[in-house]
């Protein structure tokens, strides 16, 4: 093994990689794992939004269809780099005005904590219009055959319009959970140590850069990939049962 | 599409009146002294942002066209690089891409010395060739996806006709395959458009001055928070509207 990486001439980036304290290994994977522990908690707080989002854009009055609305476009239309600057000073304002209000003093926000509140309120604009899209796309006779039995209406979301639905938001809902890993790196610039602030750091200091980035960038494809094996997996479950759409529509 | 009708029924009314009292209250209260001290600086940021946007878009989209093709029809020794190449640029955050290229490059080439000497070197030296390299193979990877599916989705019998009539290949690129393929996507390269502008406030990160790096400037030298990044939004907002409109007038021109 060594002697093939001295060959290559990559020895020198082994050592800078190696795990123990001498190589920035474990301060990558540590980035690593905060990056995916941030997109998760955002891509389930977006999907929480885009649930309820999809529901009153489509069932709710005009009122509130007209702020989902401008909530959506707002979002979409504005860089996420701005929104995450917007977001985050908004959301550690609240939360200090809140704390002095209550007689405490300014509150430290974890990095985590900060980076799901913000990032999920802009999968939420996406995941709104992915479920909307799903639960149209959803048979309205299936819809009405659950109504028809007497089951209440979150008794039909669950068991009925999710279930159907799953087969057509899952494509969507796996280009949202890319870009939603992706994203965490925005959060470097508002300082949270992600993989790639992390990664920054380690190759500002030893200089290395193209052997840091290229690892990064590296962790970043693998996690991309690894997805789409999964979401292939949980798409070929959610269409369990359901002719393939190309002999279903004939 | 929104009309005037639309717009009157009441709820509408009493939000506008709502919003138009926000807006109010934001002139008011809100702090915009700092405006006339940087509003050449600003105007600059907003060219810097929209020749960045300009030009990566079409010098991404020129390499988009070889990129899908390859994908669509060539041959494996073509359509499995790039296949990669779109993989790779979609699997990683543009922001680490624009840090490999600008600190990467940026810290291997003063070592050559004859790099140095060249003519190209008060360019390599600058921040945005780095910037518009990142942004333009950044759309270059998605967009290169989006005409693979364009070029196979042209329908057959027009290319069998062309060649039925002895167009060259070439002839039959240029008239039918690509303006049918780019007539197809025109609505999902309005959207990748939109996607690239919201992408350009990341090249502020390596040292462009861009309308994004303005506003960090005013928020660091005046520490003003709020103000600068509403404005910021709002001008994103107004670029994006534009294009969406500019895209629409030139899709109603095509013929159906």
């Amino acid at each position: 093994m060594e002697l093939i990486l001295e060959t290559l001439g990559l020895a020198e980036s082994a050592k800078l990689l190696s795990l123990s304290p001498p190589g920035w290994g474990a301060n990558l994977l540590r980035g690593l794992a905060n990056s995916l522990k941030i997109a998760s908690g955002a891509f389930g707080f977006g999907l929480l939004i885009g649930l309820f989002g999809a529901y009153g854009k489509l069932y709710g009055g005009p009122v509130l269809r007209d702020l989902l609305a401008i909530y959506t476009t707002v979002i979409r239309a504005v860089p996420e780099l701005v929104l995450i600057l917007i977001l985050y000073y908004v959301g550690t304002d609240l939360i200090n005005q809140a704390s002095s209000a209550m007689g405490y003093g300014r509150v430290e926000i974890s990095g985590i904590v900060a980076g799901i509140w913000v990032l999920g309120i802009v999968q939420g604009a996406y995941s709104i219009e992915v479920l909307r899209g799903a639960i149209l796309a959803v048979p309205p006779g299936q819809i009405e055959a659950a109504r028809a039995f007497g089951m209440p209406p979150l008794m039909t979301m669950w068991r009925v319009t999710i279930p159907a639905m799953m087969s057509f938001a899952t494509p969507g809902l796996a280009n949202l959970w890319l870009i939603a890993t992706k994203d965490t790196a925005l959060l470097a610039i508002v300082g949270f140590s992600e993989l790639t602030l992390e990664t920054r750091q380690a190759a500002s200091s030893t200089r290395a850069y193209f052997t840091f980035f290229l690892a990064a960038g590296g962790l970043y494809l693998m996690v991309t990939l690894c997805s789409g094996v999964v979401f292939g997996w949980i798409e070929k479950w959610a269409r369990r049962g359901q002719p393939s759409l190309r002999e279903g529509r004939g | 599409m929104t009309t005037l009708k639309s717009l009157m029924l009441p709820h509408r009314i009493v939000m506008m009146a709502l919003f138009a009292a926000l807006v109010l209250w934001c002139a008011v209260t809100l702090r915009w002294d700092w405006i006339p001290k940087y509003a050449p600086l600003a105007v600059e940021g907003i060219w810097t942002t929209i020749w960045i946007m300009a030009v990566t878009t079409v010098l991404g989209f020129l390499l988009a066209v070889p990129l899908g093709l390859a994908q669509a029809i060539g041959p494996w020794y073509l359509s499995i690089p790039a296949r990669s190449f779109c993989t790779v640029i979609r699997g990683t955050p543009l922001l680490l891409q624009i840090w490999l290229l600008y600190y990467g490059l940026g810290s291997l080439f003063p070592q050559f010395p004859w790099i140095r000497s060249s003519e190209l070197w008060p360019y390599l030296r600058q921040a945005w060739p780095y910037a518009v390299l990142a942004l333009t193979l950044s759309y270059a990877g998605y967009e290169g996806e989006v005409m693979r599916g364009a070029f196979s989705g042209v329908a057959k019998g027009q290319l069998e006709t062309a060649k039925s009539f002895g167009m060259r290949r070439f002839t039959m690129f240029r008239r039918i395959w690509l303006p049918q393929a780019i007539r197809n996507v025109l609505p999902t390269l309005g959207g990748e458009t939109i996607l690239q502008l919201k992408a350009t406030p990341l090249v502020a990160t390596i040292t462009v001055i861009d309308i994004y790096a303005v506003s960090s400037r005013v928020r660091s030298d005046t520490f003003i928070v709020y103000e600068p990044l509403l404005l910021l939004a709002v001008v994103y907002m107004v670029i994006a509207g534009l294009i969406t409109l500019a895209f629409k007038r030139f899709e109603a021109q095509l013929p159906r």
